[in-house]
């Protein structure tokens, strides 16, 4: 599959050195974005190695890697999955069937169907009464990185990644600055500032999904 | 950093849980019904039988798998949307080939013409084909993505084709020929079967998915494979329909319950790997890690 060609590839750089765990940006997704409990778009990861008293523990946030080939748009079957020009990987609820061919094919465990209502304790709060949104049911949910918000950056001219209100709501909550979004098509974009100080790796790129998540591990400040 | 990770979240990989039963019941009985419709067409060139009720059989077949899956996609209602990816979706494709299939099928049952019997084959084995490459697209799932995955669904397929041909043999005794047609088969599905697990095993896979195989490695191997291919051959030597009929049926089975094993129990998730793990402070840069994998 060739890769599109772009003008703007909006990515994400996430420090594992600064991330402590906190599960912050996992609340701030849940809450921007209203989904139902057991579906985390965004959640961080928790690897504990060595033996004492050599051990580690390393925190990884993880969710869609809007790849740059994605395998998930390749297999859906309806074209709900599609790629925006600025590299964001987007699914259309009005024609996705749930077939989960998208799930299926997506080796960073970034989709969901909800085939059923749940809500919190049972009975739906006013909250979730008031966000339920009946397209998501039934149909693939993930990640959008905040599209909405990116969208509206086009209205107001604020840059994403530098402006909280046009920045993904993870990236806005992160404690320790560990997350980072930005264009890495713009050479002087924050992200690719921070990419060319430090050294990084991408989830799974021996699978040739060009994931638009980078995880820095050294270099740089720190 | 020396000692297995000790996962506290959903690092390592997971069996699905998206696709089930239903999901595996289109793979089982659309293979069967795509290699039916082959073998069907093969006996319809070498012989004046009327084999029409073995297309209405194959048909059935593939119309059953399509209803489970119907039954387990989300919006239903919406499955006509199914044939709008064509361009680089095997799930569309499968779609799409499914009413050509019927088509060249209800032409053999209508015109009983041979070359509508060799279109409805043809077809048949694409529609088998393009399973395959629908289960070798999702890399996400280890066992589905490797090449050798798509050989195995094909040679299963042809496979269960033989094997109801050779079941009908017991109606239709000139159909016993198949009987040798099987046990080639069954062959080729053994070696398939070594190489696809073989395969599995070098480049690294959950040990989950391969715990799922070994579990059914014995029985598949013998029940499957080495008891059908004798009957098979001792049924044609011989000229005894039923017991060809019991190798075709064995056959059949095995092929059903490889494909559960492969859609409902091998499919476990990539998982997550770190290439090496962070440095924090003044500490150095750890060896990366990869669990619930064989290879890291």
């Amino acid at each position: 599959m060739k890769t599109r060609r772009q003008s703007k590839r909006y990515a994400m750089a996430i420090d594992l050195r600064r991330c402590v765990g906190c599960q912050t940006c996992t609340a701030a997704c849940k809450s921007a974005n209203a989904t139902p409990p057991g579906v985390q778009w965004r959640r961080v990861l928790d690897i504990e190695t060595g033996e004492f008293p050599d051990v580690r523990r390393t925190f990884m946030p993880v969710a869609c890697m809007h790849c740059a080939n994605p395998p998930c748009m390749h297999v859906c079957p309806t074209t709900a999955t599609k790629q925006r020009e600025d590299g964001l990987v987007t699914i259309d609820y009005a024609i996705c069937i749930g077939c989960a061919n998208c799930v299926m094919a997506c080796p960073y465990d970034a989709r969901s169907i909800e085939h059923e209502l749940r809500y919190a304790y049972g009975e739906p709060m006013k909250s979730e009464t008031a966000r339920f949104d009946p397209q998501r049911l039934g149909v693939a949910t993930k990640c959008t990185f905040c599209k909405e918000r990116i969208d509206q950056a086009a209205v107001t001219g604020q840059v994403p990644g530098v402006d909280p209100e046009v920045t993904p709501a993870c990236v806005n909550s992160c404690i320790s600055g560990a997350m980072h979004f930005g264009d890495v098509k713009d050479p002087k974009s924050n992200v690719s500032k921070l990419l060319a100080e430090t050294e990084h790796f991408r989830m799974h790129e021996e699978l040739g999904t060009d994931p638009s998540v980078y995880y820095i591990w050294d270099g740089g400040e720190g | 950093m020396s000692g297995p990770p000790q996962v506290l979240d959903r690092v390592s990989p997971r069996l699905q849980t998206n696709w089930d039963a239903r999901a595996a019941a289109n793979f089982i009985c659309g293979g069967a019904g795509g290699g039916l419709m082959l073998a069907t067409a093969l006996a319809a060139t070498l012989g004046d039988k009327d084999l029409r009720p073995l297309v209405v059989i194959a048909l059935t077949l593939v119309g059953a798998g399509l209803t489970a899956v119907w039954f387990e996609i989300g919006r239903p209602w919406r499955a006509f949307n199914v044939f709008r990816h064509a361009s680089t979706s095997w799930m569309a494709r499968e779609s799409l080939i499914a009413p050509v299939l019927f088509a060249c099928g209800g032409a053999a049952i209508l015109l009983e013409r041979p070359a509508a019997f060799v279109a409805a084959g043809l077809i048949g084995v694409a529609y088998v084909y393009a399973q395959g490459r629908m289960l070798q697209a999702n890399k996400g799932i280890p066992a589905f993505r490797q090449m050798s995955c798509v050989h195995m669904i094909v040679v299963t397929g042809l496979t269960e084709g033989a094997g109801l041909m050779a079941v009908a043999s017991a109606h239709w005794p000139s159909l016993l020929a198949f009987a040798y047609l099987l046990a080639a088969l069954l062959v080729l599905r053994y070696l398939a079967w070594r190489s696809y697990v073989a395969n599995l095993r070098s480049v690294g896979a959950p040990t989950g998915a391969l715990d799922a195989f070994r579990a059914i490695e014995t029985g598949f191997v013998w029940a499957g494979h080495a008891a059908p291919a004798v009957m098979a051959l001792a049924a044609g030597v011989g000229d005894i329909p039923l017991l060809a009929a019991l190798a075709g049926a064995l056959a059949a089975a095995a092929g059903a319950w490889f494909k559960y094993t492969l859609v409902c129990r091998a499919s476990f998730t990539q998982g997550f790997a770190l290439t090496r793990l962070p440095t924090r402070g003044g500490g150095k840069p750890g060896a990366g890690v990869k669990p619930g994998w064989t290879q890291t």
